[in-house]
């Protein structure tokens, strides 16, 4: 006996549930570092690493690279089961493009690795101040959803090695809905960061 | 040319994988992706959970009442905590924190919303499971791991926390030096928080999806029965709370192994030691964590108000009165309940403006909570009632919550509350309103479903004894709370000693009795669950003569639910009273009524 499960229409919805609760987390982070600053004068400000910006840069063509993939797989992730035919040639060049995406998340990541070693180096450590525990803390727990997205990317990689098409084609299009947020929400953060610390 | 168009044609449009059911006991009863599974496994952590909770109010209730006597085998059990059976105020505190914790997260919130939701929404909505069932295993062992990493730490040296299930900081911030427990029992009282949080997020995320995504035909939200708008809406208000307490424990875990000062202030001196931070807020700690807490009341209660409403109509074999103005109210108290969370911190040196705000929404949320009640009374008014033991339990939730609900209206007020808040009567308030109402929606549920979960029916003799009896023993013990805040007696402490509150002493052992009593006729319940699951007679496929789509499954169901059938719903829930195929009702699956011809 076996179940038929996940059509697309509940994918789709568990990844905008899934935004729905990081954006309602990155709210309750937010507003603690609004509340914090104005509740003791020992908020130090200090300039953020230049980087941060070239990083910004590479998740947002990680962003576009992605969405290149997506569309090459002949259908739109909400009309599943209704995908144009998909060549082998596309498929490879589809998975090209998934890899150099994948490839990027990476270089994001070592990005806001070094950023964090040019603050350390400026003696701004986790607890110098409020100021530099938030901007730790918060590109910390978004580089920990990114880690999470990359791992969907690489098992959407998985599946459209080994896996039949319409499965493929669910997950890629989640996991690009997902990474389009990364992208977003570091948007998002680098202004509230650039204004708060 | 090769393409992978075939598969993406051949296979429905709806469905993308298969789920086959496992062979070896691991993966079909442990590492299970099967939702019936996995609702059984919350509700066995479930019944775990309260067990040891209940156990831990037992010594409390003992001590008070009893200060001066050691504990019966407590000495031998926890000798470093309570040498010779003797609680110190410490680790009256600890056992407090670790009560609290394991009854409102891992009872109150599991049980009713992940236990019966699991195992009961995919087949209420015609499903063959959930949406996601990796994640809904996850979502089962993430909690299991949770309360194992709750429960470590009463083996770690200083024992668990005593900051209470609230956590306030700084008490619960600084580490070591605040007190026993405050070193790594604290911080695995974060963890396990947190690693609860994921839990839920999970579990919430799979309702959701599973609501929205996987009804079958016919099944439009209209349709959808009590319980399941109820799991919905509870899942929407959990998606938004843990995903606020998650941040809020990360932020505290920070303060005490990173040296971070979010809620720690500055010149904070502990134990004749300055403590090396600066200028956190506790205040933010406490509007975090009401932000969270206060809906929680709510993740607990609305699974009951959606058990109760569905129960109700097959007991009264009537329709629910105003199930539109049902949903809408619990709707509604779903979004106020993200209003009222100051009405937690009256107490905090809040301005009474800001009291005011936080005090009209608490009075507010009444309202649909007292509409639901209504219609829940005018279903039952003028009904003949069949009073099975799962009835009985739903007319004492009515009772319980009503009386819960009354004292809330007094301490609404910030006026009232800032003389009542830190007393019995908010012990008392919570237990009713939030702890005991749960927990009778959660016994109607269990009598309810058992037939459908286990293929057997529970004995209902038993049940009914077990109802009367926990009725008595709840009001016996919960009941007198009520006085002893009036009076002025404070919670929190481990005993009252000659000069304060001495004259107390009487109605505490008279709760203690209760509150053994109580305990007591629950091995009722448990031997007629342990029973009933080995000898009960076989289980009908509905028993109750009920609507909704689970009961027109075999008891227990298939691993599929329905036998390989897409069950199509002509119905909604609500058809009771009519002229139907089988009797005085309409099962939602029944075809379509055919109008009589006219001559």
């Amino acid at each position: 006996m076996q179940k038929s499960i996940v059509p697309s229409s509940a994918t789709r919805t568990g990844v905008w549930t899934g935004i729905g609760a990081i954006i309602m987390s990155f709210a309750a982070y937010t507003s603690a570092m609004v509340v914090r600053q104005g509740s003791s004068p020992d908020w130090l400000h200090f300039t953020l690493p230049p980087i941060l910006y070239w990083n910004s840069l590479i998740l947002v063509v990680s962003s576009g690279v992605l969405e290149l993939a997506r569309t090459r797989v002949g259908g739109p992730f909400d009309r599943l089961g209704y995908a144009n035919a998909l060549s082998v040639e596309h498929l490879r060049e589809r998975l090209f493009w998934l890899r150099v995406t994948i490839a990027l998340g990476f270089v994001f990541l070592a990005g806001q690795y070094l950023a964090w070693r040019s603050l350390s180096a400026r003696g701004v450590f986790v607890a110098t101040s409020p100021s530099s525990s938030f901007f730790y803390l918060l590109t910390a727990v978004h580089a920990f959803h990114l880690i999470g997205g990359l791992g969907a990317l690489v098992y959407a990689l998985r599946c459209l090695h080994t896996d039949d098409g319409p499965r493929a084609v669910q997950v890629l299009g989640a996991v690009a809905l997902y990474w389009h947020f990364m992208a977003v929400l570091w948007a998002y953060l680098l202004v509230v960061l650039a204004m708060w610390v | 040319m090769d393409t992978v168009s075939a598969s993406l044609t051949e296979h429905p449009p709806v469905a993308a994988h298969h789920l086959v059911e496992p062979e070896g006991f691991i993966r079909k009863y442990v590492f299970s992706l099967d939702h019936k599974v996995i609702g059984k496994q919350y509700l066995g952590l479930g019944l775990v959970a309260v067990l040891t909770g209940m156990v831990l109010s037992w010594i409390m209730r003992y001590h008070l009442a009893f200060p001066d006597k050691p504990v019966p085998l407590i000495g031998l059990i926890a000798p470093t905590f309570a040498a010779g059976g003797i609680i110190t105020p410490e680790f009256y505190l600890q056992l407090m924190t670790m009560h609290g914790t394991i009854m409102v997260f891992f009872v109150l919130t599991t049980a009713p919303f992940a236990g019966f939701g699991n195992f009961i929404l995919p087949l209420q909505v015609g499903a063959e499971d959930m949406a996601f069932p990796r994640f809904n295993m996850m979502s089962f062992w993430v909690t299991f791991v949770a309360f194992l990493v709750l429960v470590a730490a009463f083996f770690v040296p200083d024992g668990p926390p005593l900051s209470g299930w609230t956590a306030y900081a700084p008490l619960s911030a600084v580490g070591k030096s605040a007190g026993p427990g405050q070193g790594i029992g604290q911080t695995l009282w974060v963890i396990s928080i947190a690693i609860f949080c994921i839990g839920q997020l999970l579990g919430s995320l799979n309702f959701i999806a599973t609501t929205l995504d996987l009804r079958t035909k016919g099944m439009t939200l209209a349709r959808l029965p009590y319980s399941t708008w109820a799991w919905f809406i509870t899942s929407i208000i959990g998606l938004i709370a843990f995903a606020v307490l998650l941040p809020a424990c990360v932020l505290l875990l920070l303060d005490r192994v990173a040296g971070t000062s979010f809620f720690i202030p500055a010149g904070l001196v502990v134990s004749d030691a300055l403590q090396p931070h600066s200028g956190g807020s506790p205040l933010l700690w406490q509007h975090l964590f009401w932000f969270f807490g206060h809906p929680e009341v709510y993740i607990a209660i609305v699974p009951g108000f959606g058990i109760v409403s569905t129960i109700l109509p097959a007991i009264c074999r009537k329709p629910h009165l105003g199930p539109r103005v049902l949903i809408a109210c619990q709707l509604a108290i779903a979004g106020l309940s993200y209003m009222v969370w100051g009405h937690h911190m009256f107490l905090s040196g809040m301005s009474p403006m800001s009291a005011t705000l936080f005090s009209v929404p608490t009075l507010i949320i009444t309202i649909p909570a007292a509409i639901i009640t209504l219609l829940w009374l005018g279903t039952i008014y003028g009904s003949k009632l069949r009073l099975t033991t799962a009835g009985l339990f739903c007319l004492g939730f009515v009772s319980v919550f009503v009386t819960g609900g009354l004292s809330g209206f007094f301490l609404s007020q910030p006026s009232i509350d800032t003389y009542l808040h830190g007393t019995y009567f908010v012990v008392s308030h919570f237990h009713f309103v939030m702890g005991v109402a749960a927990m009778f929606g959660i016994f109607a549920g269990t009598y309810f479903w058992f037939p459908k979960m286990f293929g057997r029916m529970m004995n209902e003799a038993l049940g009914k004894w077990h109802f009367a009896l926990t009725f008595l023993g709840v009001y016996a013990t919960f009941m007198p709370m009520h006085w002893l805040g009036l009076e002025g007696n404070v919670r929190r402490y481990s005993s009252f000693p000659a000069d304060y509150m001495h004259g107390s002493l009487v109605l505490h052992r008279f709760i203690t009795f209760a509150a053994l009593f109580l305990g007591a006729a629950q091995l009722i319940f448990l031997v007629n669950l342990l029973w009933s699951r080995l000898r009960g007679p076989v289980a009908p496929d509905n028993p109750w003569e009920s609507t909704s789509l689970e009961w027109s499954t075999t008891s227990p169901p298939p691993f599929d639910n329905f036998g390989g059938v897409h069950p199509v719903v002509s119905h909604g829930p609500n058809e009771y009273g009519v002229a139907g195929p089988r009797g005085d009702y309409i099962m939602q699956s029944d075809p379509p009524l055919v109008a009589p011809a006219v001559s």
